[in-house]
This record gives structure tokens, sequence and C-alpha cells, in this order.
């Protein structure tokens, strides 16, 4: 039976890292990642699991010692947010083209300046040209469960490569809520030992790892890079599947609410998504608009046909991103899923809007407000501006 | 460990492990550190040789062949301490656990300025949290592989390419950095200051120290570039001796807090001896820049006395 527990987004993925037991785990504190690392000395200072830790003396030493063990044979992670990735960068690159299986918890925070310690996905889409997988979460009980399906998806031989397991600093990090945690044994037997094939420490190989290539060399190491990332779709939807066989619980590279028979659509990522499901209720029940959320669970590899698939039957869609990329005419999941859209030759009207960033709350009625206006934007065939912003203060909230 | 008495020719005929056909350059230090130093390993051990960007790294690793006998990685030019840490911690890890039963030793390469400047950080944290492993600086007093600028390593007055002797400029104007004091003060249970004299027994026997002591231990090595310096190639013994007969580059060991001079010349030799063979500090010889030779040699006695001081 499933264990019931009330457990924040942190304590979830901590506690998921002591149903693991991995090898190694080098971190560093930052807000709002801290915690997971100090959960995991605590399981380890009581002796119940037996991890080695490595206080590391910065995050980018920590993805560096990370990068050893993995390496070196062992099953190796870390955990951070905002600044701490930033500065692991270079790192996340190195990790990605030896083909690493590292799993990584993010807890999403804004990037500074100016300085500021909530929820935005400028940290992850930063790095999502880095090589990484990245699943993310809405809820404790995703981030948990991602978690765990994390380590087969990147062990796997058919595409060893590090995954990136995002929540939504605080408001899923530090969110205390209801979760249903798998028995030990079965995580254990789900997540399975071990076996690295090429590692530093093998009895009976010897490795070399990190070397200079040419040009004669280094496109054939990013073409095969791709490969496997486009082999990691299968890898997820078959772990997906063996997850849901031991929890019933269902995962896929999004979830689609209410959009069986969806005119107007929202594409989101993350915590966001729980209050877009509400408005959603709130407007079937009231109007009875038919309004339906997509909400990516997988950013990279990106589910692009997939996506384009199932917006097909819309009359118009927000794409809601929470960071900027400073393009000036899109966010980075706006950018993806108009492409994606472009591919499939849709001619569903697409507007991009930016939410949230460094933490500003997104309430249920401004995803009726966005509903609302795709209503008019698919009466009108009219999107005003290449992207607006929800909530801003100023008069610039208004289209630019 | 025991220490058997050193015998050159049998020391030099234990098999290599840094292979020949790498592309380090002709008369490298740096390559003679790495071969001394793998050569202080025993026979029958295992080792993962760790690396920082530089030299060394794009030399001997050049995608599809590597130089090295032993297991090796490079990660980047910031982080051969950490990610050297992260080998040896999965070591014990995989060991505690039964997953592997072959001893390892770990040692890692870096230049000055992937030791002294970029990776001080790094190599500092592995220090501190007290890695069993030897984290080995070729110093040859600037950034070699990117042709010759200065680092916190390069002595004070050379002329390097981002320091250069100009008609209003005699060199780099700060004095060099003490890197093997400060790791000292990280109170590892080994560090060693060496270079390239008496049969190599010096470094081969601090390396042999370094590699068995348990723990972190960190060795400095005065390692030429005969390009970087200017000097010809077949010099570079002879600038060794000159580096330590000056005290330049005095030799010594701090071990378990204990600072112990290795040698102490009879007649100090003028710093000029070291100078004179290398272009770097060719325009330290004008007349305008007598004086600074006579501040040079100042800054080689202050040290060489607060040296002797610590060792006493």
């Amino acid at each position: 039976m499933a264990i019931r527990e009330r457990l924040s987004g942190n304590e979830a993925v901590a506690y998921a890292i002591k149903q693991v037991n991995p090898d190694v785990m080098p971190a560093f504190p930052i807000t709002p990642s801290t915690e997971i690392p100090q959960y995991v000395a605590n399981y380890i200072a009581n002796g119940e699991i037996d991890t080695e830790f490595i206080h590391v003396e910065s995050e980018h030493s920590a993805m560096s010692a990370t990068i050893g063990a993995s390496a070196a044979g062992a099953r190796a992670i870390t955990a951070t947010s905002s600044c701490g990735m930033a500065l692991m960068w270079e790192e996340l690159y190195v990790a990605a083209s030896n083909r690493l299986p590292i799993v990584l918890a993010l807890v999403n925070r804004a990037l500074s300046g100016p300085i500021n310690i909530n929820a935005d996905h400028s940290d992850s889409m930063g790095a999502r040209d880095t090589g990484w997988i990245q699943i993310y979460a809405e809820s404790n009980q995703e981030v948990y469960d991602n978690f765990i399906q994390a380590f087969p998806i990147a062990e796997d031989r058919r595409v060893h490569l590090p995954v990136m397991v995002c929540q939504d600093g605080f408001i899923t990090s530090h969110g205390v809520e209801n979760i249903l945690l798998v028995e030990d044994d079965k995580v254990k037997g789900f997540v399975g030992e071990y076996q690295p094939e090429h590692y530093l420490l093998h009895p009976e190989e010897k490795m070399a790892l990190g070397p200079y290539a040419v040009s004669n060399y280094y496109m054939e190491t990013k073409r095969a890079q791709r490969q496997a990332m486009i082999q990691a779709r299968e890898v997820i939807l078959e772990t997906a599947a063996r997850f849901e066989e031991m929890t019933g619980r269902k995962y896929g590279f999004f979830e689609e609410y209410c959009m069986e028979d969806a005119e107007y659509a929202v594409v989101i990522i993350g915590s966001a998504a729980g209050t877009c499901k509400a408005a959603i209720d709130e407007i079937r029940n009231t109007t009875g608009a038919k309004v339906g959320l997509i909400k990516i669970r997988v950013f990279r590899p990106f589910p692009e046909e997939e996506i384009a698939k199932a917006l097909s039957g819309v009359k118009a869609v927000a794409i809601m991103d929470r960071s900027e990329m400073f393009s000036a005419t899109s966010g980075p999941l706006g950018a993806e899923v108009r492409a994606a859209l472009y591919q499939a030759h849709s001619s569903v009207e697409a507007v991009n809007y930016f939410y949230g960033l460094g933490g500003r709350d997104i309430t249920v009625s401004d995803f009726k407000t966005v509903y609302g206006n795709l209503e008019t934007i698919a009466q009108t065939h009219v999107v005003t501006g290449m992207y607006e912003y929800i909530g801003l203060r100023s008069e610039q909230s208004k289209e630019v | 460990m025991e220490q058997t008495a050193y015998n050159f020719k049998e020391v030099m005929s234990k098999p290599e492990r840094l292979a020949p056909g790498h592309r380090m350059c002709a008369g490298c230090g740096g390559t003679i550190t790495v071969r001394t130093v793998l050569r202080a390993l025993e026979e029958g051990d295992k080792a993962v040789i760790g690396n920082a960007t530089g030299c060394l790294e794009v030399s001997s690793f050049m995608y599809p062949y590597t130089a090295y006998e032993d297991s090796y990685i490079h990660n980047a030019f910031e982080n051969a301490g950490a990610t050297l840490s992260g080998v040896e911690t999965a070591y014990r890890v995989l060991k505690k656990r039964g997953k592997i039963k072959d001893n390892f030793k770990f040692i890692t390469f870096g230049g000055d300025g992937g030791t002294y400047d970029i990776g001080f950080q790094s190599l500092s944290g592995a220090m501190e949290r007290g890695h069993d492993m030897v984290y080995v600086c070729y110093d040859n007093g600037a950034y070699m592989n990117t042709g010759t600028q200065r680092s916190s390593a390069t002595p004070q007055y050379a002329d390097t390419t981002t320091t250069p002797a100009g008609k209003v400029s005699a060199g780099k104007v700060q004095v060099r950095k003490d890197l093997a004091a400060i790791i000292a003060e990280h109170h590892v249970p080994y560090v060693g200051q060496s270079t390239f004299t008496s049969n190599f027994k010096d470094l081969y026997t601090k390396a042999q120290k370094a590699i068995y002591t348990p723990g972190a231990a960190f060795l400095n090595v005065l390692s030429p570039c005969p390009r970087g310096w200017g000097y010809e190639p077949s010099e570079m013994m002879n600038i060794c001796k000159m580096a330590m007969e000056t005290c330049y580059w005095p030799l010594f060991e701090v071990v378990e807090g204990k600072w112990i001079l290795n040698y102490e010349p009879k007649n100090k030799m003028p710093i000029e001896e070291f100078l004179k063979p290398q272009r770097r500090f060719r325009h330290l010889f004008k007349k305008e820049n007598e004086e600074l030779i006579g501040k040079f040699q100042e800054e080689i006695d202050r040290r060489w006395e607060e040296l002797r001081n610590k060792c006493n």
C-alpha cells in the first residue's frame, strides 16, 4: 500500500533520494533548494542511508564533483536553484556531452538581477540548450514521481543523458501537500541497481574522459547527443508506463486537462497549471466555454508533434512563459510551441503571455482574462502585440 | 610506506605511465613533472589521473588518442580539484558498498593558471575536505597554453604577453603568490615544493610521500617552459639548479604541519644567475633597470628568511 503523507516538494525529493540511496551527492546551499541537501545530510547523520555527501565550496564544484563521481561509476546526484545553476553552466554542458546519467533536483527560482529568491523558470529555461532532459512538475506528488522516474530514464543505454527534475521554488518546494509515497522496496526495484557500462574505476578496462576534440570529431559528438535526446522520447514514455503499473499514476510528455472538446487552450509549465485548472472548472461550470489546458511535463526533449496534435482542434491558444529570453518576440515556451504549430501547418491563433516572473502571483481571475482574450482573438483573428504581460503593474502591461 | 634508497637507474626503468607520442613541446618541464610523479606509483597500483585544461590536457588527450596508461578525466580549466574529489568519493563509496575491489590512487595535474588562479577555489575546497588525493601543480609561471599570459604564479618583472616589458613597463608589477604555503595553511597532511634536481630524487620521493600519505596532498613543482621563459631546452636543468641555488625556488615540505627545508645552499647565489638565461627577464639587465634586480633580490631574501624561520 502506498504511504499517505504530508510533505513539501523539497521533503518529497529528499524522501525519494532516501529511497534511492544514491552513491554520491555533492551539494551547495542556495534558497530555495537548500532543504534538499539538509534533509539528505540528516538521513546520513542518522544512518538511514549511506550516500557519501560532498560539502563542496560552490555550485560549480558541486556539478564538477558530481561529474567526477558519475564518471567514476557512481550514481551521483545534486540539487540547486537559480544562480547556483548559473554557476554550474559550463558543467551542465560537460555532464551532457560526457553522457553522464546525473540527476539534478532543480528548484526553479528567478535569476539575478535584481536578486530575487522566488519562482520563475529563468534558470532552467536558460539551460534548455545544455543537452539535459528537463522534466517539470505541477505538484509535490509530481516532483516526487518525476524524481524516481529520472534515474531509469537517465541511465537507459539508449539515453545516457543527465536529467533535470524541476519544481517551482517555494510554491512547490515549500508548500506542504498531501502526497502518496511509494514503498521503499518498490522504489528500489523500480530504479534498480546502477550498473554502468564504462567507468573510470572499472576493474577490467581503463577509460579516458574529456578529450580535446578538433573539428574532425566535435560535430559527431553533438549529433550523438541529439540521437540520445530523440531516443529519450520512447524511454520517457516506457518509464512512465512502468511507473503507472506500479502506482496507477499516469504520466506522459504533457498533461491534457479538458482538452477533448477544448476550443481555447492554455499551454503552461509548473505549479501555475493548478490555478489554471481551477479557472477552467469555474469557466466550464458558469459560461460553459470550452476551455482546456496543456501542462508541459517534458520540455527537453520537446514533444513538438504531440503538442501540435493536441492543439489541432482549438481555435486559439495562449502560451504562458514564466521566464524571459529577451528575443523581443516571445518567451522560450512560446517560441517552441509556435514552431510546432507552424511545422504542423496549423492555423490556430497563438498568443504568448509572460507571467509570474520573480514569483509574482497569478490568479484564477488572471486565467479567466486569458481565456476571455482567446475568445476575442478567435473571433477577430487579431493578435495584438507579439507578447503580453500578466500582472505587470505599469502601463507596459498593455501591449508592447 | 617504506622509503627505500633512491636508485636512479631503477626508477627510470619503471614502465612509463605517460606514453610517448603526446604533443607536448620538446623540453617541456610539465611533461617531466608528470612522468616523474606517475613513476612514483607502485607498479601494481591502479590510478585515476585528473587534469585541468591546459597545455598538458590538449596535448596528451587529443581525441581519439590518450597518452595515459591509467584511467583519466579532464573536466574543465577551474575544477580539477572538485572533479577528482568526486572521483575519489565515488571510489570510497563503491568500495564501502562492495562494488569494487581494486585499490586506486588519485592524482590530478594542473598548470599554475588552473591552480593558483582559476582553479584556486576548487583546489582549496578539495584540500579542506581532505580527499585522499594528490594535486600536482606544474608551475611554469604563466598561462602557457594560450601563449604566456601573466598568472599569479608569474614572478615579478617577468615579460609576458599581458605584462609586456615596454617603454614605461618593466613587466609584471606584483610578486608571485606563495601557493604551497597557502595550501599548507589548510593543514593537510602533506605539502611539498620541488623541481628537477639530484637525478629527480627530490621530486620522486616527494611524489611517493604525497601519493602514499593518506589524505589530501599538494605538490608544487617548478616546471620550466622553454617557449614561455625563453631559453634553450638544453639549459633546463641548469635553470632549475639556479632556481634552488638563488633561493628563488626553495625545496621544502610541510609534513603534518611541520615545515622542513630540504635544501640550503652553502653559498646563496645572486638572483641574476636565475634571471640571466631567460628571455622574459632580459629587460632587467638594461642599465635603467638595475635597481629592479635589487628589488627582486630583496624579495627573495625576505621570503627565504621567512621560510627558514618556519622551518626552525
